[in-house]
């Protein structure tokens, strides 16, 4: 029956070749431009560590008191670390792995004299970042709790910069040298470029396109170094000292921090740590504001700093209340198509066709004027995702990619889109009353 | 025409009327805050800097091996390595002049601040939120601002501190912007301010018309014009300088530079992405902003297109539908111009239902944006702009079928349907 129904559906869009040619238009193009910048949306919203986002935290601390908030024009508490705060965290060591971290942006001299030093970013992190992300490594590993302790000149080194410095080798125990001093590898990580840069969203925004991290090397190394960071200063106060070191000992905010929690206890403790913590620097004369924190879960915590940027939810919004006008469109040219053909349905009913064949018949055709919808969608979603990149900024442009769930998706949302519109239309279809039909032909 | 017995016609054909009518309603809400989005987006991009944006462009390095310390005499090592490279740079035979600088408009990288009127307030206590530059006597003129009021910075003004020296300069330049918030009566010249909580004092002794600030978010947008100019070059393992070329000779200045500064100091970081046009740093700022232009445009485009095809459509067919009743009405005397002023009347009711609704709609989901995503209030007048726009669509979709119903011979009437 089936077969016969995709006939009769054929010869109806080819009776009407315009008003075929109309539908399949409207929802090619509604469903394009809504697969497009889903699929934007879908690659920047997605959970860049989904197996682990419910155990990661990033807690925050209220350094700068109410009076930040009422006339510095900030919404909400500082949203990095001051570096007073951040190493008194690692040091009392309470969350299961953690990491205090800042970006850094040194530069490289290889050791071929003829090639010009380059500049590579990464970031300066604690030995337990490495496990705590979960990262990749190809050669190698992190170093240890005590290259941290002791401030050891070691460093882990991306695939991409490894290949550039040495070639596809494995490195581990070579030497690097960053701005002058010599660094032992000591791992190379494998092709990592977790999108959005869920660690330190404070100073990458999110989206560092398609450059992963070069480098990553000891937190105290870094500072004993007087390595400047290379991200976001924010400041509530002008430092007293001057130099990296007044940086050090001012309240400007500039580290950013992570902690791996692995069940509801340990959340609540950490809590009550981070209370207790604060209530201390309260007592001890610090600010004289009353405690205040939060424990922000990963995937809250990248909602609050509007990882999403809002123009891709806006045009989000936007091609989907255009997909609507096409669907209602698509409803109102099926119900115009479906109404001119009530002597044929008169007939058919009839001759005994049940209510349930004309149904049949017709979400048949709804359904091929979808399905060849879909078609011309592909291809325009293919045409709207290569050209997604001289619309949006690069790195976010980057990420929209054209795959088998994204194609079929939009065969998918093309055809069950157009049969829903087909809906309302042919259940006025099948209420065609024969008799009067009949009768008035 | 009397419009009774239109309306009660169109009660038979309820489905349709309301299907085009919701058409019509949503196309209306979503192309007025589709183009109100534009006219933003385009309204930022034309922004002026306050720069004379032709012939400038801006070298970013970093040396190797420089002092990274902040003590007096790596301080003075790293001003040498500073002055060592203005100079190569001002001796090129395509440049014209050149100063050092933290960053330009549109660079987003900005060193933002607060300037006072009272020694005793804190960095966020300020009158006015600033944003700084650092630069050198030839700051005003190698970016091509305009001096409105005092004078420009003379090499005697200008000092130099490490990247991270808290200290403040004794004379400033400002702009109008910020000179006009703190001092209403136009008065700023030789009056004193306090920059970010210091208890130094610092003089204002120039005023330029214009010049935005770095940072192109929309944080920034009731501040884009208030800025600091400090007569100082800043000391750090890294330097900027913006460069304005001779005239037309942009393109082989921008060629030759990195070779000059290599010949000063091979041991820098150096490389094609250092020597940035400034049109090349406009595009790059703004390139989110047109391109969200660029998508709402074409999603419009293609909503009007559906729109209006979708009236062409469901009229056809009602002309098809009403053939008979046609033939009759001009077999009983109507002119062709009647037919044809039936479908357009008919038209502008259905499109005026759904306008009505449409413009609900529209102020609907603008407040919906505002409430999320930090849009601006719509005018009113882009609502109207729409109505105008959505009610001449559909009298310009319905008039091809209208007029083929007005071609209807009123001999049709005698034939069968």
């Amino acid at each position: 029956m089936f077969g016969y129904y995709l006939d009769l559906a054929l010869r109806s869009l080819k009776r009407s070749p315009g008003l075929t040619a109309l539908m399949v238009l409207a929802i090619g193009f509604g469903v394009a431009a809504s697969m497009t910048t889903w699929s934007v949306f879908r690659a920047v919203s997605g959970d860049p560590i989904p197996w682990k986002s419910s155990k990661l935290f990033v807690p925050q601390l209220d350094i700068w008191g109410p009076d930040s908030r009422k006339k510095g024009g900030y919404n909400d508490i500082a949203d990095a670390f001051d570096y007073t705060d951040a190493v008194a965290l690692m040091r009392d060591h309470r969350g299961k792995l953690q990491s205090a971290m800042y970006q850094v942006s040194p530069s490289v001299v290889p050791a071929d004299a003829a090639k010009h030093p380059i500049n590579v970013t990464g970031h300066a992190v604690f030995s337990e970042f490495f496990p705590m992300v979960d990262a990749p490594f190809k050669y190698g590993s992190g170093w240890s709790a005590q290259d941290d302790q002791n401030r050891s000149r070691v460093l882990v080194l991306s695939d991409k910069l490894n290949q550039k410095l040495f070639g596809d080798v494995n490195s581990v125990g070579r030497s690097v040298d960053i701005e002058g001093k010599d660094y032992r590898v000591v791992g190379v990580v494998a092709h990592w470029n977790p999108q959005p840069r869920y660690y330190d969203v404070v100073n990458t925004g999110g989206f560092v396109g398609d450059g992963a991290e070069d480098v990553f090397l000891p937190f105290n190394t870094a500072i004993d170094v007087g390595m400047p960071n290379n991200g976001n200063t924010n400041c509530n106060a002008i430092p007293k000292e001057s130099g990296f070191v007044g940086l050090q000992h001012s309240t400007c905010v500039w580290i950013s921090y992570m902690v791996e929690l692995d069940n509801a206890a340990q959340v609540e403790s950490y809590r009550n740590y981070l209370e207790g913590y604060m209530r201390q620097q309260q007592q001890a004369g610090r600010f004289n504001w009353p405690p205040k924190y939060e424990l922000r879960v990963l995937p809250d915590w990248l909602s609050f700093e509007h990882v999403v940027p809002d123009d891709t939810k806006v045009s989000l919004l936007v091609a989907l209340g255009l997909l609507i006008v096409c669907l209602v469109n698509t409803a109102g040219l099926l119900l115009a198509k479906f109404l001119r053909r009530s002597g044929e349905i008169g007939v058919r009913r009839a001759l005994g066709a049940p209510r349930n064949a004309v149904y049949a018949q017709f979400l048949t055709e709804a359904g091929m004027v979808g399905a060849a919808g879909g078609v011309l969608g592909l291809l325009l979603t293919g045409v709207g995702v290569a050209c997604v990149g001289w619309v949006l900024p690069k790195d976010i442009a980057a990420l929209a990619k054209l795959d088998v769930s994204l194609l079929a998706m939009t065969l998918l949302v093309a055809v069950v889109a157009t049969v829903l519109a087909g809906l309302y239309p042919t259940w006025r279809a099948s209420r065609v009353q024969p008799a009067w039909q009949l009768k008035s032909n | 025409m009397t419009i009774h017995p239109m309306i009660s016609a169109l009660r038979r054909h309820k489905a349709g009327v309301v299907l085009i009518a919701l058409q019509i309603a949503l196309t209306l809400a979503i192309v007025c805050n589709a183009v109100f989005i534009i006219g933003q987006r385009i309204q930022r991009v034309n922004r002026p800097t306050g720069l004379d944006e032709q012939n400038l462009f801006l070298v970013s390095q970093q040396w190797v091996g420089a002092p990274a310390g902040d003590d007096p005499a790596s301080i003075q090592k790293l001003d040498a390595l500073l002055r060592e490279d203005l100079a190569a740079l001002r001796a090129m035979p395509d440049v014209a002049s050149v100063t050092p600088t933290n960053s330009l408009p549109l660079l987003n990288s900005s060193w933002n601040g607060s300037v006072s009127l009272h020694a005793d307030a804190n960095l966020i206590g300020g009158n006015a939120r600033t944003t700084y530059y650092f630069g050198d006597e030839n700051f005003v003129r190698t970016l091509g601002l305009h001096l409105v009021a005092g004078r420009d910075f003379n090499a005697g003004d200008v000092t130099n501190k490490g990247f991270r020296d808290p200290s403040e300069p004794t004379v400033v330049i400002v702009t109008k912007a910020l000179a006009d918030k703190l001092f209403p009566k136009g008065d700023a010249v030789g009056k004193v301010v306090y920059l970010d909580g210091s208890g130094t004092p610092s003089t204002i002794i120039g005023v330029v018309e214009r010049l935005q600030v770095p940072a192109t978010g929309s944080w920034v947008s009731d501040f884009a014009w208030n800025a600091t100019i400090a007569p100082v070059r800043l000391n750090a393992n890294f330097a900027r300088y913006a460069v304005r070329t001779k005239p037309g000779r942009l393109q082989a200045a921008m060629k030759a530079v990195t070779s000059t500064l290599y010949k000063v100091d091979p041991l820098r970081v150096l490389d094609d992405d250092s020597v940035k046009s400034f049109a090349d740093i406009r595009t790059q700022a703004y390139r989110a902003d047109v391109g969200m232009a660029a998508l709402m445009g074409v999603i419009c485009l293609i909503l009007l297109g559906v729109t209006a095809a979708g009236i062409v459509g469901l009229t056809s067919f009602w002309v098809g539908q009403r053939h008979r009743q046609i033939g009759v009405r001009r077999a009983l005397g109507a002119r062709k111009a009647d037919i044809l002023q039936y479908f357009q009347m008919e038209n502008l009711l259905i499109a005026g239902l759904g306008a009505a609704v449409g413009i609900a709609l529209a102020v609907g989901l603008n407040l919906l944006l505002m409430k999320y995503y930090e849009m601006d209030r719509m005018p009113v007048l882009y609502v109207l702009a729409g109505v105008v726009l959505v009610l001449a669509l559909g009298q310009g979709a319905v008039f091809a079928p209208a007029r083929r119903a007005s071609n209807v011979p009123p001999v049709v009437a005698t034939r069968a349907a």
